[in-house]
Formats: structure tokens, C-alpha cells, sequence
């Protein structure tokens, strides 16, 4: 399945009469791992919620390369705050999976071999709900990947885990991008774009301020408010 | 002081001499409340999801009308039952008034409010905690509404416990529809009326002691069985 590329055209989100994103015109292809970053308030989570389709669009286009329904069902989304359905790891895992009819014993013997792969393959009974921060992150991501979506949005994935768990996760990013798999990460660690971005979307009062190439990006910013904002200066 | 205590003595030796007509509405009574209940809660707990995830115009009036109908007095449905059911009411062809499927249906109409509105309040909560994920997973109404039940499920357990209480406690509207009937509608909240106007109180009490011990024990085996402390927090 082909999504990309996918093309927003003067698309803006509102909330409340108040514009949170846009008018954005935008292109993203198809391969690699895409930085949205931004200072706080900048539309970073709205703007992955838009082409996600759990913001609604007031205004403007966004086109896939397929239809919106079959985009949607090949995307997955993992929040800066994971969200632990009360249920077990193993149960947890095998949810997406049973959403989409696959039969339960193949269902499990997946969820187990993702289990393994995050290191939580000794606490498939757990309560989800009781892991650590990490573990609950862990988790979340490998729910996410478990279905092979072809696009992965990812929120903060890292925000409030030390290192040790960022590393892990970043781990299992780098090979999900290795398989092909397409990410788009909203982050404010600048040290975590640089790991991992292909190319970067820089944010600034809910519009695309600056895009490009993520060497070029953090080598040589084209404007003076991402070359402050990579600085460490305050943007605003 | 005397009363109690002859009501205690009394219940003691119902219970250990097994007694017959003890045992009979004793039955009944539980036949009757779980009747109700399962059926209320058939159509409660899905009521109570859709309306925690469906967005539609009268929502907010709904809910309000469904709290409200929690304080429904239980003569006020009694009345309206029988008059449904009564020879020259609507559904007096199927003749069904006096017979303990009239107590179900009043008891259904009593508890479903409340069985509800407890669970809408719990569901609720579980919806705004799922939202973002569920939507993100572009799940079905359905699937969401399947989800949040099962995930929700020990907090239903409590509104359906709630339901059990007030149904088997109740006795306006099943007096007037079952009409407590000896061996036929008579159940245990009935034969305290009944034994209260004959003035046997001791009696009455001891019947009284048993519907406490039956509502307790079926409690505690039920949040024993679900493990509802143990795992509640999830």
C-alpha cells in the first residue's frame, strides 16, 4: 500500500474560533523519518493529529496517494502520554490485531514475539496499567508497529524517559525504519532529531516555518528564528 | 429490644429448620430479582455506553432524565403497571398481571435508571480516558462501545450490585402488580408487609434478617467471584 506522497494544501485546524494549526502547504514523501519539531505551542501534536485524522481539518486539502479510509487504516499513532487499555500486556498487545479479525492463537504468538522484542516478554500477564513510564511507552509502541502500518506518528515518544528507555526505544525506531516503515516525529529533543530524522518540519505559531533535509536543517538553518530556536534561545 | 431478639431467634430457627414456606419465597424472591436484573442490565450497561461515546442533540437531556429516574417511586411505577397489564389496560390480554413476570417488569423499569446512570458515569470516564487511542485505532461504534464494556467491567459489576439492592429490597411495586399472592407472587419484602400488619413482628423481623443475609452473602460472593478488590484498580 502506497500512501505518500501526501500533500496538505492551505490545511489549518481551529478549535473553539481559534486557529491551533495552518494554513499549511506541505509536501511529505515516502520514505525515512520526518522531525516536526517546534517550541511549545507551535501546533507540533495538532499538526500529527491533522494528517492523522483525529483533528478535523476546518479548512484546506490533504491528499494521500490513496484514499483518506485506507490511509487511516494503514497509520498508527503513539501518544506522548501512552494510553494502557485494563487489560494485560498480552491482551494489550493483541488488540489491534483482533480489531482487524485475525484469529486469536496467531493474534498471541504475535503479541508474544512483539512482547520479546521489547524486553517485556516475561510479564504478558501483567497489568498494563502497572507498567513503568518506559515499560507503558515500550508497550505502546510495539501495539502501534504490531499491525506493520506503513506510517507511524509518534508524539513525544521519549519525553520523561531517561535515557536507558529513550535508547531502547530509539532502537526499535531505527530498525522499524531499517524495514521501511515511515515515521513522523514531533519531539523536543533536538538530540533525538539529529539521531533520527531524515528530513525536518520546524514549526512556529502553527505554521511551517522551515523544512528540509535534517543535515542541512541543524548544519545551516535557513531563517533566524530556527537557527535561535537550535540554539537554545527562546522562540516565540 | 425483646422484638429484636425474638426476630434473631427466629430467623436462626427458620433458617436451620429449613423452613418450607421460608425457603419458597425466599426463591422466589431471588428468582425474581435476578430475572430483572439481568434483563435490566441487558439493556442498562449498552445504554449506558452509547451514551458515554455517542454525540447526538438531546444527549445532556437524556442523561438528566436517566439520574432523575433513579429517584422514580417504585408505587408511581407499581400504578402504571398494573394499569397496563390490568384486564382493561393495553397489555391486559396477555394476562400477566398478578403473576411474578409482573413483578420482573416493574422491577425492570425501577432499576434500569439506575443500573444506567451509575454505569454512564463510570463508562464516561473510561471514554475520556480511551478516546485518542480508540479513534487513533479507527475503531467502529461498536467495537468502542464492546471495548469500553468489557475494559469497564468491574465498575458495571458495582452499578448491577447497586440494582440487585434496590430491586430485591423492593416492595410498593411489586405489591400492587404481584399482589402477594401465598405461593404464587409472595416474596420476602411482601410477606414483611404482610406480617407487619398482622402484627407479628418478630416474624417480620426475622424475614427481615434473612433479606439482609441473602442481599450480603450474594455481595460478597459476587466481588469474591469477579476479584474485585484484588484487581479493581485495573
Amino acid at each position: 500500500m502506497t500512501l505518500f506522497p501526501v500533500t496538505l494544501t492551505a490545511a489549518r485546524a481551529q478549535r473553539h474560533g481559534k486557529t491551533l494549526v495552518g494554513p499549511i502547504d506541505l509536501g511529505l514523501g515516502g520514505a525515512g523519518v520526518t522531525a516536526v519539531i517546534g517550541p511549545n505551542g507551535a501546533g507540533k501534536t495538532t499538526f500529527l493529529r491533522l494528517l492523522h485524522g483525529t483533528e478535523r481539518l476546518c479548512s484546506g486539502t490533504i491528499r494521500w496517494h490513496c484514499s483518506t479510509e485506507e490511509a487511516r487504516h494503514h497509520q498508527a499513532f503513539v501518544f506522548q502520554h501512552p494510553v494502557m487499555l485494563r487489560r494485560t500486556v498480552l491482551q494489550n498487545l493483541c488488540y489491534p490485531l483482533a480489531l482487524r479479525g485475525t484469529p486469536r492463537r496467531a493474534a498471541e504468538d504475535q503479541a508474544r514475539d512483539w512482547a520479546a522484542r521489547i524486553g517485556l516478554g516475561d510479564m504478558l500477564d501483567r497489568p498494563a496499567p502497572m507498567l513503568s513510564g518506559g515499560e507503558r511507552q515500550k508497550l505502546a509502541l510495539a501495539r502501534a508497529m504490531i499491525t506493520d502500518p506503513a506510517l507511524l506518528f509518534l508524539d513525544e515518544p521519549c519525553a520523561a524517559l531517561d535515557g536507558r528507555a529513550t535508547r531502547e526505544i530509539e532502537d526499535i525506531l531505527h530498525t522499524a525504519k531499517a524495514k521501511g516503515m515511515r515515521l513522523i516525529l514531533a519531539t523536543h529533543n533536538m538530540g533525538q532529531a539529529r539521531r533520527l530524522a531524515d528530513d525536518v518540519v520546524f514549526l512556529l505559531r502553527g505554521r511551517v516555518h522551515e523544512t528540509g533535509a535534517a543535515q542541512g536543517f541543524f548544519n545551516q538553518p535557513a531563517t533566524p528564528q530556527a537557527k535561535a530556536f537550535l540554539e537554545g534561545d527562546i522562540v516565540e | 429490644m425483646d422484638t429484636l431478639w425474638g426476630g434473631l431467634t427466629k430467623a436462626f430457627w427458620l433458617v436451620v429448620t429449613r423452613d418450607s414456606d421460608l425457603l419458597e419465597i425466599a426463591l422466589r424472591s431471588l428468582q425474581v430479582t435476578g430475572i430483572a436484573l439481568a434483563i435490566a442490565s441487558v439493556i442498562a450497561l449498552p445504554l449506558a455506553a452509547f451514551l458515554a461515546v455517542r454525540r447526538f442533540r438531546y444527549r445532556r437531556t437524556v442523561i438528566a432524565l436517566l439520574n432523575a429516574l433513579m429517584g422514580l417511586p417504585p408505587v408511581v411505577v407499581g400504578l402504571i403497571v398494573y394499569l397496563l397489564l390490568s384486564r382493561s389496560g393495553p397489555l391486559g390480554v396477555l394476562g400477566l398481571l398478578f403473576t411474578p413476570t409482573a413483578m420482573v417488569i416493574a422491577q425492570v423499569i425501577i432499576i434500569v435508571p439506575l443500573i444506567a446512570s451509575i454505569a454512564h458515569q463510570s463508562i464516561r470516564d473510561l471514554w475520556q480516558e480511551y478516546h485518542d487511542l480508540l479513534i487513533s485505532m479507527n475503531v467502529t461504534q461498536g467495537q468502542k462501545i464492546r471495548t469500553l464494556l468489557w475494559d469497564c467491567r468491574r465498575a458495571l459489576l458495582t452499578a448491577s450490585l447497586a440494582g440487585f439492592g434496590r430491586a430485591i429490597g423492593e416492595v410498593g411495586a411489586i405489591m400492587i402488580v404481584g399482589g402477594n399472592i401465598d405461593h404464587a407472587t409472595r416474596v420476602l419484602t411482601t410477606a414483611i408487609a404482610l406480617e407487619t400488619g398482622k402484627g407479628d413482628f418478630a416474624l417480620a423481623l426475622a424475614l427481615g434478617f434473612v433479606l439482609i443475609a441473602l442481599a450480603i452473602l450474594i455481595n460478597l460472593a459476587i466481588h469474591v467471584l469477579s476479584r474485585t478488590e484484588r484487581e479493581g484498580r485495573w
